[in-house]
């Protein structure tokens, strides 16, 4: 596939609305991020509502020693400062008696605890020295009033940046929380395409941490890492500007982006790609004959909106109506919207009433929303696809492309075979 | 500050949505920040609503907070009264809301609102979900509620049905044809299916029937004193509960029609024969107040059950809850703290669990069957068949639901028989359970793996009893050829008589010993 000479969307205006937004806030990514990182805890500040949404988020309750939790403010801790920095210094003794495992502990601000202007940065540096040399405390804020959905592991990796040592060494830091499935297949295409050594940001555990300097080179998997980008150049690191490693044309762009950066040649990389993207290739047009032709609608979620739509409009032959994010990081994806054809609304933020007389007002075939949105929109015969899915499911890189695709293309499907018994047949046949 | 990983209730305000949701031309307006719209979901991803909550949220962002977070409210009070044309406003304020004491319901006082507008006291860092359902329904009926005429006919309100509710559906469909059957007519449900108007016309009922006091307990005290309306105390929960607040019906409507009780099937199935091995079973109770109340009487006097412990996480429960589990001969566990329930669990060493969804999971883990009787809900909660819990019909789901996660009677007489049997052995889980059989292992590891694998009681890396009880092997060894769900009892039993024995060493001889004493 060739790239289009032309500046895409970079030129569309963009509609800014404000209004009620139906997101999740930036709590949301210890979900995953706990996961990935096997010996850290995530400590939030916070209230009842913010367990809550963890455990709701979380769908299932993962009940395998879960490695996050809530502090939760009560009536007297918001009765006097003094008292709410020593009750969390007790609780988290006594987590880290109870965790020994535990090497990096995250405390994790609120709503609240930003409204009440808790000073968590004060007390990760107080309980970093208690708590020395065994657990590292950090903190960041994955708060609802600062952070949208996937801004929590921006800030996440932010707040973990000036603490990585550092280094002369000329390496490249591939950041972004992938699963490790996938980590481990983009590493060992770059293995093959000659690009080393290689660190990722966050590493599995906090010995495997990367060190940074002004050579190192980093390239984002995520296109919501705004400000873990911001931190890494402040420590003279330099980016390498690329789209991100979803589909088939997508990863091949990142790894040539990669490699030139590097010195090596896009023909080396060619060579070493063939088989992957060809598999993708096959993959994702298994998927595309039901894609082809259809009309998506994305809602702003993640971050992720914008190089998906360019997936979907390029390598699967949808057409996009409106594409919504909750914030458009300009530099970070201009290589994406240069991709993308003129033609669909690019909007940021979000009035959600608003957003929603425009979907039915263009009826598209498929539309990316919330858990919340998603069957009421179903329910008046409008196909959706749970965008949070696209956070927690493996989807970058080639072997991964097809399973991306897969995942719009199934609603689609599905209404296909319910087609005779839906509960919406009527108006789907209008 | 209080550290929790799982938690029973949400915050105060899902309480409100989950009494707004259930009601129809009923708005709410919730000073909130971003990210608190994550309990839409709950609605429409749990119980599988085709609607969103009627709920607008003001949406602040730090940027606002010195300025104007006022003004956001009652923008989105206006745009929610324009686009949704509600009977009705609820305002409220989140847990971050509360903190910026914007006032919402003062500043929709002064909005002159063509609706009625009702403000919520949400204290979000003091309260609960159910508090927060309590309160919003007994605040719309303080609101709403007109004294009128009663209806000629004898009519009750059927109340604390809510959006998210454990059954609450159906129990409300199974209640109101019982009712309907004893010639009383239901005046008004609510808050389910309730409009605002109808709230207004619930003074014209005779009597309420209160479902769950969790969510409107207040409401009914409250039309007691000052509708003159007469409540219903009793839970119908089980055959005998169903029976008893038949009659509590019949005192206060004056009804004589008979009740037709041949779809009751409970009392029957609990009395043939293959439900013999349910006698004595150890069950455990944990769930909302209500819930486990009425289900431990029903595991005693139905289903022939012993329970070794009950508790709730609502405290608002704890006096009635700890006074039944006196009655019991029990001390009741009153906390919000999953793991306090666990241990609890785990010392108590029951054989089958009757809980929530946290059960499940603790269940799961220690390797205890477990049905569900109690909120908070899961997407399980919510067939698509008609399942109450309350009612004849109710007694009936009872039945089937708690004996669903036990191997079957006839399985489990078989499996006595057999023990060893290559095949046919206790590891292989029960029969109508869909996981893999495993192969019995051989050698000396068998009888371990067996036990790790075919859900006992994790044998205890250090014995529980005080003296550090030594098993030697060749008891080890035959206390695993005890079927698996009576092996925790048969170790701690045997523990318990080694200890008041005072024998430092349990052999086989001590195994049969103690099964001799403890023979029933």
């Amino acid at each position: 596939m060739s790239i289009q000479p032309t500046s895409g969307c970079t030129d569309t205006p963009v509609l800014r609305e404000r209004g009620q937004r139906e997101v999740f806030c930036g709590l949301t990514g210890i979900i995953w991020l706990h996961r990935k990182m096997q010996d850290a805890f995530f400590l939030v500040v916070g209230s009842r509502t913010c367990a809550h949404l963890l455990q709701s988020a979380a769908g299932v309750m993962i009940f395998a020693e879960p490695r996050f939790g809530t502090a939760i403010l009560e009536e007297k801790d918001l009765a006097g400062m003094a008292d709410a920095n020593a009750e969390l210094d007790r609780e988290v003794a006594r987590l880290l008696e109870r965790r020994p495992d535990i090497r990096q502990l995250f405390l994790v601000g609120s709503c609240p605890s930003e409204v009440i202007k808790l000073d968590l940065s004060r007390a990760a540096e107080r309980l970093s020295e208690i708590h020395a040399p065994r657990v590292r405390v950090l903190n960041y804020s994955g708060s609802g009033i600062e952070t949208t959905f996937t801004e929590g592991e921006d800030a996440c990796l932010a707040s973990m940046v000036p603490a990585l040592p550092g280094t002369e060494a000329r390496e490249l830091l591939m950041v972004g929380a992938l699963p490790d499935v996938v980590e481990d297949q983009a590493l060992a295409l770059l293995e093959q395409i000659g690009v080393g050594p290689v660190r990722c940001l966050p590493a599995k555990r906090a010995e495997l941490d990367a060190a940074i300097g002004p050579n190192t080179r980093y390239a984002l998997t995520q296109p919501f890492l705004g400000d873990t980008h911001a931190a890494l150049q402040r420590r003279g690191a330099q980016r390498i500007a690329a789209p991100f490693p979803f589909g088939a044309e997508g990863t091949t762009l990142w790894l040539k982006a990669v490699a030139a950066e590097f010195g090596i040649g896009p023909d080396k990389v060619d060579a070493v790609v063939a088989a992957p993207r060809a598999r993708a290739e096959k993959a994702i047009a298994a998927a595309a004959a039901t894609l082809q032709g259809k009309r998506v609608f994305f809602m702003p979620d993640s971050q992720l909106e914008i190089p998906l739509a360019r997936f979907l409009t390029r390598e699967c032959g949808m057409q996009a109506v409106e594409i919504s994010t909750p914030f458009l990081h300009a530099e970070l994806h201009r290589p994406e919207l240069e991709l993308i054809a003129r033609g669909p609304t690019i909007s940021e933020g979000q009035d959600v009433d608003l957003q929603l007389d425009r979907v039915r007002a263009t009826r598209p075939d498929l539309t990316i929303c919330g858990l919340g949105l998603a069957n009421p929109l179903e329910a008046e015969g409008l196909a959706t696809k749970w965008a949070i899915e696209l956070v927690f499911t493996p989807v970058h890189f080639y072997e991964q492309a097809g399973d991306l695709a897969a995942l719009f293309a199934r609603p689609l499907r599905r209404r296909e075979i319910l087609r005779s018994s839906h509960p919406n047949r009527m108006e789907a046949a209008e | 500050m209080k550290l929790a990983v799982w938690t029973y209730e949400g915050p105060p305000h899902v309480g409100a949505m989950r009494v707004a949701t259930g009601m129809r031309d009923l708005h709410m307006v919730l000073h909130a920040p971003q990210g608190d719209t994550y309990a839409d979901l709950l609605f429409t991803m749990i119980e599988r609503r085709d609607h969103r909550p009627p709920v607008s949220y003001t949406t602040f962002q730090a940027r606002d907070l010195g300025a104007d977070t006022a003004g956001l409210f009652m923008t989105a009070a206006r745009d929610a009264h324009a686009r949704f044309a509600p009977q009705a406003l609820l305002v409220a304020a989140s847990c971050t809301a509360e903190l910026i004491q914007d006032d919402p319901g003062g500043l929709a006082e002064t909005m002159g609102l063509p609706v009625p507008v009702i403000p919520l006291e949400l204290p979000s860092y003091q309260r609960k979900e159910n508090f927060g359902a309590d309160e919003a329904f007994l605040q719309l009926c303080r609101a709403l509620a007109r004294p009128m005429e009663r209806t000629e006919r004898v009519t009750c309100n059927i109340i604390g049905p809510t959006a998210l509710g454990f059954r609450h559906r159906d129990d409300l469909a199974e209640i109101t044809g019982l009712l309907s059957e004893m010639g009383v007519e239901v005046n008004v449900a609510a808050p389910m299916g309730a409009t605002p108007a109808d709230i207004a016309r619930m003074g014209q009922a005779h009597f309420n029937v209160l479902l769950y006091p969790e969510t409107a307990e207040s409401a009914a005290r409250w039309l007691e004193k000052e509708h003159g309306q007469p409540f219903t105390r009793i839970i119908p929960i089980g055959a005998n509960a169903t029976r008893a607040f038949i009659e509590e019906v019949r005192a206060l409507s004056g009804s004589t029609l008979p009740v037709d009780e041949s779809r009751l099937r409970l009392p029957w199935w609990a009395a043939s024969v293959d439900s013999t091995y349910l006698t004595g079973k150890r069950v455990f109770l944990f769930g909302d107040g209500t819930h486990v109340m009425a289900a431990a009487k029903v595991a005693r006097d139905e289903m022939g059950f012993e329970v070794c412990g009950m508790g709730c996480y609502n405290r608002e429960q704890a006096r009635p809850m700890r006074a039944l589990a006196k009655e019991f001969g029990l001390t009741a566990l009153i906390t919000d703290d999953y793991l306090d329930v666990e241990a609890a669990i785990e010392e108590a060493a029951p054989e089958m669990i009757l809980g929530t969804q946290m059960e499940r999971h603790i269940g799961k883990r220690l390797g205890i069957p477990c049905a569900v009787i109690s909120a908070p809900v899961h997407v399980q909660d919510f067939p698509a068949r008609y399942s109450p819990q309350m009612g004849f019909e109710g007694a009936n789901v009872l039945f089937d639901t708690w004996v669903h996660p036990l191997v079957m009677g006839l399985e489990e007489h078989l499996l006595v028989m057999f023990r060893e049997d290559f095949e046919f052995h206790d590891a292989a889980g029960p029969s109508h359970h869909g996981a893999k059989a495993q192969p019995l292992p051989t050698g000396a590891t068998a009888a371990h793996a067996a036990a790790d694998e075919g859900g006992s009681m994790p044998p205890p890396a250090a014995p529980p009893s005080p003296d550090s009880i030594v098993w030697l092997g060749c008891a080890e060894r035959e206390l695993k050829k005890i079927p698996f769900f009576v092996r925790g009892k048969a170790r701690r039993n045997t523990e318990k008589f080694a200890g008041e024995k005072g024998l430092r060493e349990i052999t086989v001889d001590t195994l049969y010993e103690a099964k001799a004493h403890y023979a029933r």
